[in-house]
């Protein structure tokens, strides 16, 4: 089969969005998830801190913590992986802190976003770029 | 021209420096008070070969290397729990736990610094694992453990973890000497389509990086490994299996003369390391 | 997964009334995250912690929703208030209905 110039063209455009998609499906969703848990309400870029290498050294087990203070909840999204959801910290009146860290995985290299619901109702948002690096011979 | 070749010359000197994946020079303590020696001179049957032994530990992220500085933190140590339950466990028509022989746990510290060891009465090199199982058949009538497997891997970290600190000190010669250098010749013999042998990645290589990781010496005082990649422990032959594998041959079992030769070998390259299992790597 | 899982969570023993300590908590388990598949192509069910929670004295420390992207055996590090001495309650939700549980006493 052969092909003309604009039929391989078409072909590589299609290939490119095949590639494309997954995480911008990905993306969406968690615009989704965030939403849910903000209801559509307005977030600010100050009063939440998020902890994450700037390299991990394995996507299996990334460590992550996040902060804010006189926040009630905090949700954690892996903004490509398959789902985006990770976990979501809902502090309790005997929080020492309104902070957690755990261990999480990564897809691949990625945006990791952390969105804290704060005392007075309003909500913050930091985000992370970890680049999560290929094994060696092993994969 | 002249500046041309100090350029390229600071280059060459820079390079390295840049992009060699090499080890770090951190301290590796663990739980604030277990000092491990991490880097100490080669043993003598590495003269001409290596200056120095280093440990694995040194060519992890620094946020690899946090997990294994405190119990609590490293996954491994879960797995050394669950291997004291299984060591006060009675098993077996005899009805005997460990515990019933050896005592506590911590009493055997010292015992996984010197295997694989020779062993007098049985005519043979014998790892841990299969000191454990000759315990397990004749002493306790329990079914031996297959290699490497979760129990087996288990109890070996639970070894290893009370012998932290302690330099690792395998006999080489005497009645070992034969398979001893047997592992040797393993060690240095290509295989596979790759045509790779043990030394041409972790001798001549450590400290560069292959793809996006580093190569280390490939010791093995620091296994049994939690590896963050398949989450579990991770016995020494099943290592070696999985290089061997990654050179595209045809691999030798977990268990086998090859891989038992190959583990007392490798093991005296590091001797004078500490002993640090259950260590915490990629 | 009822086998083989193992909570562990480390608490000072002591604390002053009024202080804040850091606890630290990791439960042997698999977190089967759905997405695999087996030798033969077939998606392996999800199989996770899906909650865990930290109470003192019967008020709330903590209380986590994890999803499948946390790491296989789950840990977490927090911080608690110790207003009195009492009981730390730990507990983690398995997808087939298991639960897990640990306490801790705390002196001040």
């Amino acid at each position: 089969m052969e092909f003309t110039r604009r039929e391989t063209l078409a072909l590589g455009a299609g290939a490119a969005l095949m590639t494309v998609l997954p995480f911008r499906a990905s993306a969406a969703a968690a615009e989704d998830v965030i939403n849910e848990f903000t209801g559509g309400a307005a977030v600010a870029d100050a009063g939440i801190d998020l902890t994450a290498p700037e390299i991990a050294e394995n996507g299996n087990t990334v460590p992550v913590s996040v902060s804010a203070e006189g926040a009630t909840s905090i949700l954690l999204l892996a903004t490509g992986n398959p789902t985006p959801g990770v976990a979501t910290f809902n502090f309790g009146p005997l929080a020492g802190a309104q902070s957690a860290s755990t261990r999480i995985r990564l897809a691949g290299t990625q945006d990791v976003v952390a969105i804290a619901k704060l005392a007075d109702g309003s909500f913050a948002r930091a985000s992370k770029t970890v680049k999560v690096t290929i094994g060696g011979c092993g994969g | 021209m002249k500046f041309k070749a100090l350029t390229a010359a600071v280059a060459l000197f820079a390079a390295p420096m840049a992009f060699a994946g090499g080890a770090d020079d951190d301290n590796l303590v663990i739980n604030g008070d277990l000092e491990i020696t991490t880097k100490a001179a080669a043993p003598q049957h590495l003269d001409g070969v290596l200056d120095e032994v280093i440990s694995g530990w040194h060519f992890r992220s620094d946020e690899t290397q946090a997990l294994e500085m405190d119990d609590f933190d490293n996954p491994g140590m879960i797995f050394v729990d669950q291997a004291v339950d299984q060591w006060n466990t009675a098993e077996g028509s005899e009805g005997k736990s460990c515990a019933d022989c050896h005592g506590a746990p911590e009493d055997m510290a010292g015992v996984k610094a010197v295997y694989p060891k020779w062993n007098e009465a049985a005519g043979e090199v014998r790892t841990l694992q299969m000191q454990m199982n000759d315990c397990r058949t004749n002493r306790m009538g329990a079914d031996a453990w297959k290699y490497d497997a979760g129990d087996a891997i288990n109890m070996v970290a639970l070894m290893s973890s009370v012998s932290r600190g302690m330099p690792v000190n395998v006999a080489t010669d005497g009645p070992a000497a034969e398979l001893w250098q047997k592992g040797k010749d393993l060690y240095y013999t290509r295989t596979g389509q790759l045509e790779l042998s043990c030394a041409n990645c972790h001798e001549d290589n450590y400290g560069n990086y292959i793809r996006a990781d580093h190569l280390s010496q490939g010791q093995i005082n620091g296994f049994p490994a939690y590896r963050l990649k398949n989450a579990k422990l991770n016995g020494v032959h099943s290592r070696f299996k999985g290089c061997v594998r990654d050179t595209r041959a045809e691999t030798y079992s977990p268990g086998s003369e090859e891989f038992i030769a190959l583990e007392l070998y490798v093991a005296s390259r590091g001797n004078g390391l500490s002993v640090e299992g259950p260590s915490v790597r990629n | 997964m009822a086998s083989g899982v193992k909570p562990r969570v480390k608490v000072p023993k002591k604390a002053a009334a009024g202080d804040v300590i850091t606890i630290k908590s990791l439960i042997s388990h698999k977190m089967e995250s759905g997405q695999r598949k087996d030798g033969s192509g077939n998606l392996i069910p999800r199989s996770i912690i899906n909650r865990f929670t930290c109470d003192f004295n019967g008020q709330n420390v903590i209380d986590v929703t994890l999803e499948p992207a946390i790491s296989t055996n789950p840990y977490f590090e927090f911080e608690a208030q110790v207003p009195e001495a009492g009981e730390f309650k730990f507990t983690w939700y398995d997808d087939d209905g298991d639960v897990y549980e640990e306490t801790k006493s705390i002196a001040v």
